[in-house]
C-alpha cells in the first residue's frame, strides 16, 4: 500500500525563472494530481485602461510580457485598428511581420536554452543563448530596443527599416540558418536529450484540442492550428505551413519549436523579398467605439486581446488572454501519472510565461 | 480596410447558455476564451469558440450577483477562466470541476475588478 | 578590476516583472556578456548568495517571500534593484496590486534604471554593488575588531 503525500513545487524553483506554484499529490514517485496556483506576479494591468488613453496603452500592452512584447503591442494595435477601420499601409504590415518573426526566433531560442538548462545540458543552454544574441542585435538595430521594442503604434509602425538594411538582414540569415541547423541537430538527435524527452508528458490529440491547448503544445500533439493562418499582418501573402508532430510528448513539442525556427527564417526572407514601398503609418483620428477580439500567434500559442471602447479616449475594457493560461489545463493533464523527476521538464515543455499569464 | 475575420457575437439568455455550449461541444468547436467585463452596472460574460478558424462568440449579460452555471462539464479546461472570473470580478460560478475557492489568482484586495481602484492618484512628483 | 578580490554570488528573484528584465539578467550570464569572467555566479540558494538581484515591483504576495529571502542571505549583503519597475513601480505604479519599488520591502543599495535595463548597465550596477559589499565587510570586520579589543581590555 502506498501513501499519498503532497509535495509543493515552487514558487521559487531552480529551473523556473518565474514563480509558479504547483501542489503535487504523489503516490510513491508518481504524480497523481497537480493543482496549479498563481498570483505571485499579478499586477492587474488590464485596469490601467481607465488611466491611460488608448494610444498610450500600447506601452502597457507591450509590457505584459518582455519575451513576446512586440506581438502583444501589435495585437493590441490591430484590435483598435479593426474597430476604427484604420487602413494600415502594407509596408507597416510587412515590418510588423518581420519583427514578429524575429520575436519568435528570440523566444524559441530562449526557450530551447532554458529547456537544455533544465535537462542539465549547460553547454547547449549557452549555445542557444549565444545565437539568440544575434537576433537581439537585429531587433536592437531596427527598433532601438532589445527586449521591449516599442516600435508598434496604432495606425502603423514607428520606424522604417531602410532598403539597404533589409538586404543586409537577408544576407545575414543564411549563416544564421546554418548555425540554427547545428543547434537543432543536437536537440533532435542527441542521445542524452532524447532519453530525457521521448515519451515524457504525453498529451493525446483529442485532449490537446478539447482542453484548449495552443501553439507548439497543440501542434506537438498533431493539432495543426496556427492563428497566423487567419492572415493578419502580412501573413496572408506569405507561404508557410504550421509545423506539426504527432507523438504528443516533450520531444514532439521541442521538435515543433525547432522546426518553427526555420519556418520563421523563411518567413522573414519572404517578407523582405516582397517588401512593398510606401508609407509606414497613417494618422488616426477619433476614438474607438465597438469591440474586437484581436488574435495573433505568439511563440507560445494564440494570444487574444479583447478591446472594447465606448467612443471616449479611454477604453472600457481590455482583456488579455495569453497562451500560457490556455495551456494550463493541458499541463495539468500531462502531469497526471508522470514521475516526480520529470515534473520540471514537463512544466517547461509548455513554455510557461507566468508574467503574461497573470498580467 | 480588410477585415481580418468576421466575428459574430450573439447575446443569449443565461437559461440557454448550457444548451448553446453543448451544441458547440458537439460541433467540435474549441473554447478560445471566456471573459467578464463590467459595463456600467452589469457584467458581460463572453464565451468564444472556434472551428477551422471560424470565430463565434456568445454573450450573457448578468447582474453582479447572478450565479452562473459552470461549463467545465463540457470543456474541462474552462476552470482557469471560471476561477479567474471569480477571483477578479466575484462572479459566482456553480459547479466548477476544480474550484480554487478564490485562491487561483491571489490579489491584495478581494474582487479588484469589480470596483477598480488605483494607487498614487496624484500626479508624478506632485506637479 | 583589481578590487574584485572575491567571487560574489548572485541570487536572482523575479518579483512582479514583465520578464523583460529577468531575461536580461539571465543574458548577462551567457557567452556575449559572460559575467562569470568576473567570478560572478548565479546561484539558486539564498544561503550562498552575497548579492540579491531583484527585478519587478513589490506586490502583496511576494513581499513576504522577498523579506524571507533577504533575511536568509548572510551578512554582508547588498541588494540591486534592476529595472524601473524595481526602482519605483514604473509603468505599473498605479496598479492596485503593486505597492511600489523594492525599497518598500527591503533596503536597496544600487538602482539600475532602464526598461528593460540593458545587460551592460546591469553588470555595471552589480560591479558597483561589489564596492559597497566590500565597504560593508570592512565595517563589519572593524566593528568586530573593536569589540574584541574592548573585551581584551576588560
Ligand atoms: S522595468 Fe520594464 S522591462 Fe523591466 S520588468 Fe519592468 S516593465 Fe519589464
Amino acid at each position: 500500500m502506498s501513501r499519498k503525500i503532497v509535495v509543493p513545487f515552487g514558487p521559487q524553483h531552480p529551473v523556473l525563472p518565474e514563480p509558479i506554484h504547483l501542489d503535487l499529490m504523489l503516490e510513491d514517485e508518481r504524480v497523481v494530481e497537480a493543482i496549479p496556483s498563481i498570483g505571485y506576479i499579478h499586477r492587474g494591468l488590464e485596469l490601467l485602461v481607465a488611466k491611460r488613453e488608448y494610444p498610450e496603452y500600447v506601452y502597457i500592452a507591450e509590457r505584459t510580457c518582455g519575451i513576446c512584447s512586440f506581438i502583444h503591442g501589435m495585437t493590441y494595435c490591430q484590435g483598435i485598428e479593426q474597430i476604427m477601420d484604420v487602413d494600415v499601409p502594407p509596408r507597416a504590415l510587412y515590418l510588423r511581420t518581420i519583427w514578429s518573426e524575429y520575436s519568435r526566433l528570440h523566444s524559441h531560442l530562449l526557450w530551447l536554452g532554458l529547456f537544455a538548462d533544465a535537462m542539465g545540458f549547460e553547454n547547449l543552454f549557452m549555445n542557444a543563448w549565444r545565437l539568440r544574441e544575434q537576433v537581439l542585435d537585429v531587433l536592437e538595430e531596427t527598433t532601438g530596443g532589445r527586449v521591449i521594442q516599442g516600435s508598434c503604434k496604432i495606425g502603423g509602425v514607428r520606424r522604417d527599416i531602410p532598403q539597404e538594411n533589409l538586404a543586409g538582414m537577408a544576407a545575414d540569415l543564411s549563416p544564421f540558418e546554418h548555425e540554427l541547423g547545428e543547434l537543432g541537430t543536437v536537440f533532435l538527435k542527441d542521445d542524452s536529450v532524447n532519453s530525457r524527452l521521448v515519451g515524457v508528458g504525453h498529451l493525446s490529440r483529442d485532449d490537446a484540442y478539447t482542453l484548449g491547448a495552443m501553439g507548439p503544445v497543440a501542434r506537438g500533439s498533431g493539432v495543426a492550428i496556427d492563428i497566423r493562418k487567419t492572415g493578419y499582418a502580412a501573413y496572408r501573402d506569405l507561404r508557410f505551413e504550421p509545423a506539426t508532430e504527432t507523438a504528443g510528448d516533450c520531444y514532439a513539442r521541442c521538435a515543433v519549436r525547432v522546426k518553427e525556427l526555420f519556418s520563421s527564417v523563411d518567413l522573414i526572407r519572404q517578407a523582405i523579398d516582397r517588401m512593398p514601398e510606401g508609407e509606414i503609418e497613417v494618422k488616426v483620428k477619433g476614438n474607438p467605439e465597438g469591440e474586437y477580439f484581436s488574435r495573433a500567434e505568439q511563440p507560445r500559442g494564440e494570444l487574444v486581446h479583447y478591446v472594447k471602447g465606448d467612443g471616449s479616449k479611454h477604453l472600457v475594457r481590455s482583456r488579455i488572454r495569453t497562451p500560457t493560461l490556455t495551456n494550463i489545463p493541458p499541463l495539468v493533464k500531462m502531469l497526471q501519472g508522470c514521475e516526480l523527476a520529470d515534473v520540471p521538464i514537463i512544466v517547461l515543455s509548455i513554455d510557461p510565461c507566468i508574467g503574461c499569464m497573470e498580467r | 480596410m480588410k477585415k481580418i475575420e468576421d466575428q459574430v457575437t450573439t447575446v443569449i439568455s443565461i437559461a440557454s447558455l448550457i444548451g448553446r455550449v453543448e451544441a458547440f461541444r458537439k460541433g467540435a468547436y474549441r473554447l478560445v476564451q471566456m471573459n467578464c467585463s463590467k459595463i456600467g452596472e452589469q457584467f458581460e460574460i463572453n464565451y468564444s469558440f472556434e472551428k477551422d478558424y471560424r470565430f463565434e462568440n456568445i454573450r450573457i449579460i448578468i447582474t453582479p450577483d447572478t450565479e452562473v452555471p459552470s461549463i467545465t462539464g463540457m470543456y474541462w479546461g474552462a476552470f482557469v477562466y471560471e476561477n479567474e472570473m471569480h477571483d477578479l470580478y466575484g462572479v459566482q460560478v456553480k459547479g466548477i470541476n476544480i474550484d480554487f475557492q478564490g485562491n487561483f489568482i491571489r490579489t491584495s484586495i478581494p474582487y479588484p475588478f469589480r470596483d477598480p481602484s488605483y494607487k498614487g492618484e496624484g500626479p508624478c512628483q506632485g506637479k | 578590476m583589481t578590487y574584485l578580490k572575491r567571487s560574489p554570488w548572485i541570487l536572482h528573484y523575479d518579483a512582479s516583472s514583465c520578464n523583460g528584465c529577468d531575461i536580461e539578467v539571465l543574458a548577462c550570464l551567457t557567452p556575449l556578456y559572460d559575467v562569470e569572467r568576473f567570478g560572478i555566479v548565479n546561484c539558486g540558494n539564498p544561503k550562498h548568495a552575497d548579492v540579491f538581484v531583484v527585478t519587478g515591483g513589490i506586490n502583496e504576495q511576494n513581499k513576504a517571500v522577498i523579506r524571507n529571502l533577504y533575511d536568509q542571505i548572510p551578512d554582508p549583503k547588498v541588494v540591486v534593484a534592476v529595472g524601473i519597475c524595481a526602482t519605483s513601480g514604473g509603468v505599473f505604479r498605479e496598479c492596485y496590486n503593486i505597492s511600489g519599488g523594492i525599497d518598500t520591502a527591503i533596503p536597496v543599495d544600487v538602482y539600475v534604471p532602464g526598461c528593460a535595463a540593458r545587460p551592460e548597465s546591469i553588470i555595471d550596477g552589480i560591479v558597483q554593488s561589489l564596492g559597497i559589499l566590500e565597504e560593508k565587510r570592512a565595517k563589519m570586520l572593524g566593528r568586530k575588531r573593536t569589540k574584541t579589543a574592548g573585551t581584551e581590555g576588560r
